[in-house]
């Protein structure tokens, strides 16, 4: 793709968001979204941007990683801390030379970067060591560093402490969150179809062999987990200040984390459209079963799991697979009745 | 003869001795490897083969003594320091990326060359579709040459087991290395695969000037291409000679009989 059409895309679908972020706050005309739909719909992108994210470390580069609400939470309360302490002076700051509404406008993906930052630098510090060491060092030690970061934010009185960061502005909406989850997208499966992509692959399935062809393992998979650890905290700074989900180190604990694991298992373990599907599903599947709970109170949850184990005996490998969705499934089916596995592979 | 220039060495070990534990897998092995060899190196099973080649590539690193490629010190360094000098290997049991395809398989070797930065792969920079062509089209030829360019799409370990043995050196061979390791490439072959094998080695070795340093147990392979053979018998080196001279040595056949 030649630069100019990149911008092009990049400006349409920018537009695009725009339109959609309008409709969702103010509605169009006499059309109002519901309230507990478009908060739905919100869920699921930041859902996206956390399983696609998480995806990168434990699909592609294989590495079990049980650290991602650790993340969320390093890159929520930072972006939030920003926001809300310093998010007054950033907009008088940017407004008085650009304008009051792009200072207004900015605090939102400055707070942001400030988390992903955070997040990173965490992911190095939980990385370096454990992904020196083979085996499952990685998801022990991350186990452990999550639960560390919500003992030491239940003790900053600060940010709210047990009670949870509360007192903070609702400013991120429709248009982050999908700016966010498309840019993750965008950011892993780019990764993935490139030369580092083919170097974490090649960890996951043999890291000897992987050294053999000259790849220094343990720099691709602290790579691969700082860029997860970044996106992660990218998407705690969004569910951070949305003002439905405020942060409180209850909900972020390592619950969350398998939460997370269980939307790209379910989807596909590598799979990037599934990764989308599964944090769809899992975001959604609670929600569908509340009227469920609501005349049998406990199903809920039952009904949930029975449909995780269910999907777990008779499709282990996740509903895509390593595979990724495509249109061309169905049109293959029609041509020739050759299953869609071999499609993906044959055009590479 | 003698007005000739001798060779150089390639490869110089000296001293190499690896203790697991109480056993010695390698004890006190001198070798030199002259560039442009094929060089065999026979024993029997257990005798240190595939250790050797795991010290020279840099996946243990030895208790005692010295390896030397091309004038510099290798014992100690990460495989990957080590490939990226000039060194590559295949497996004994093969240890191709299952879940990758035949071509995927051959493109890992391209990122040690690779100039572009995570960023030019994020955004996908003109230096980034440049390099990601210019692998693909030098994997593709690597794969012609083994005539498996026509399953380039295809999972490795789709393969039979022939051509996954074949693939392992193509792999191998895309790391542009000068010295080339070969645990056992015939084994599993049938006699027809196992000649051809034979004559690919050899013409590999003068196309891409690499010095080869072969394990294998068929002694038709190795009496057949081997120009220099080296006997390892419990870790030590018991003879090193013509393929000729090893045929006729008394330790080599008392190894081999006293050990069957
Ligand atoms: N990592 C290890 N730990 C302990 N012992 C080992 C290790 N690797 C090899 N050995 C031992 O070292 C000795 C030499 O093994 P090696 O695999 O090098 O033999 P080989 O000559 O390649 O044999 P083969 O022809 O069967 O492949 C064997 O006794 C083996 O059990
Ligand atoms: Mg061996």
């Amino acid at each position: 793709m030649s630069l100019t059409r990149k911008v092009i895309y990049i400006a349409i679908g920018l537009v695009i968001l725009l339109g959609l972020n309008q409709v969702f706050e103010h509605g169009l005309g006499d059309f109002q979204i519901n309230g507990y739909y478009a908060r739905i719909v919100n869920l699921i992108g930041i859902a996206i941007t956390l399983a696609v994210s998480l995806n990168l470390i434990n699909g592609l580069a294989g590495q079990f990683s049980l650290g991602h609400a650790g993340f969320m939470a390093v890159g929520g309360y930072s972006a939030t801390y920003v926001t809300v302490f310093h998010g007054q002076q950033i907009a008088g700051l940017i407004g008085s030379s650009l304008g009051e509404v792009a200072g207004s406008a900015l605090v939102m993906p400055i707070s942001l970067v400030v988390g992903a930052i955070a997040a990173a630098a965490a992911g190095l510090v939980v990385g370096v060591p454990s992904l020196r060491l083979k085996g499952d060092y990685l998801a022990i030690v991350t186990l452990g560093f999550g639960e560390i970061i919500r003992v030491i934010i239940l003790n900053i009185p600060a940010v709210g402490g047990a009670t949870g960061f509360t007192n903070t502005t609702p400013i991120t909406n429709f248009f982050w969150i999908f700016s966010m989850a498309i840019l993750t997208i965008i950011i892993v499966a780019n990764i993935r179809s490139s030369t580092f992509g083919r170097a974490l692959s090649a960890i996951r399935e043999d890291e000897i062999a992987a050294e053999a062809m000259g790849i220094n393992t343990t720099r691709y998979k602290v790579m691969a987990f700082v860029i997860s650890a970044a996106l992660a905290g990218v998407a705690g700074g969004l569910s951070g200040q949305l003002f439905a989900n405020p942060l409180n180190p209850q909900n972020l604990n390592f619950v969350k984390s398998i939460e997370v694991i269980v939307m790209i298992v379910l989807g596909g373990i590598g799979s990037i459209t599934g990764a989308v599907f599964g944090a769809a599903t899992i975001t959604i599947l609670p929600e569908a079963l509340r009227d469920v709970d609501r005349q049998f109170p406990g199903m809920r949850m039952v009904i949930y799991s029975l449909l995780l184990i269910l999907l777990m005996i008779f499709r282990p490998q996740g509903l895509l697979g390593r595979k990724e969705f495509s249109l061309d499934w169905f049109r293959r089916k029609k041509a020739a009745p050759a299953p869609p596995a071999a499609g993906g592979d044959t055009d590479v | 003869m003698s007005s000739a220039p001798a060779p150089v060495s390639v490869l110089k070990v000296d001293a190499l001795t690896k203790r697991f534990g109480g056993l010695s897998a390698v004890k006190e092995l001198s070798m030199d490897v002259k560039a442009g060899a094929l060089y065999g190196l026979i024993g029997p099973n257990g005798a240190g083969k595939t250790t050797i080649f795991n010290l020279l590539t840099g996946v243990y690193s030895p208790t005692e003594g010295t390896i030397v490629f091309k004038g510099t010190s290798v014992a100690g360094l990460k495989p990957y320091e080590i490939t990226k000098l000039g060194v590559a290997r295949t497996f004994q049991n093969i240890r191709l990326f299952a879940d990758m395809t035949v071509l995927e398989n051959v493109m890992t070797a391209h990122h040690i060359r690779s100039r572009q930065f995570l960023i030019d792969a994020v955004i996908g920079t003109g230096r980034h579709q440049r390099e990601e062509r210019e692998t693909r089209d030098k994997a593709m030829e690597l794969l012609k040459i083994f005539d498996l360019d026509s399953v380039a799409g295809e999972l490795a370990t789709s393969l039979p087991y022939g051509n996954q043995r074949r693939l392992e050196i193509a792999r191998a061979l895309a790391t542009e290395p000068s010295l080339l390791l070969l645990d056992e490439p015939a084994a599993g072959m049938n006699p027809q695969e196992a000649v051809d094998l034979m004559n690919l080695i050899k013409w590999l070795r003068d196309e891409f000037s690499l010095t080869i340093l072969l394990v294998e147990h068929n002694m038709k392979v190795v009496m057949g291409i081997c120009e220099r053979i080296q006997v390892i018998d419990y870790g030590k080196s018991i003879a090193l000679g013509t393929p000729d001279e090893i045929q006729k040595d008394p330790a080599v056949i008392e190894a081999y009989l006293g050990g069957a």
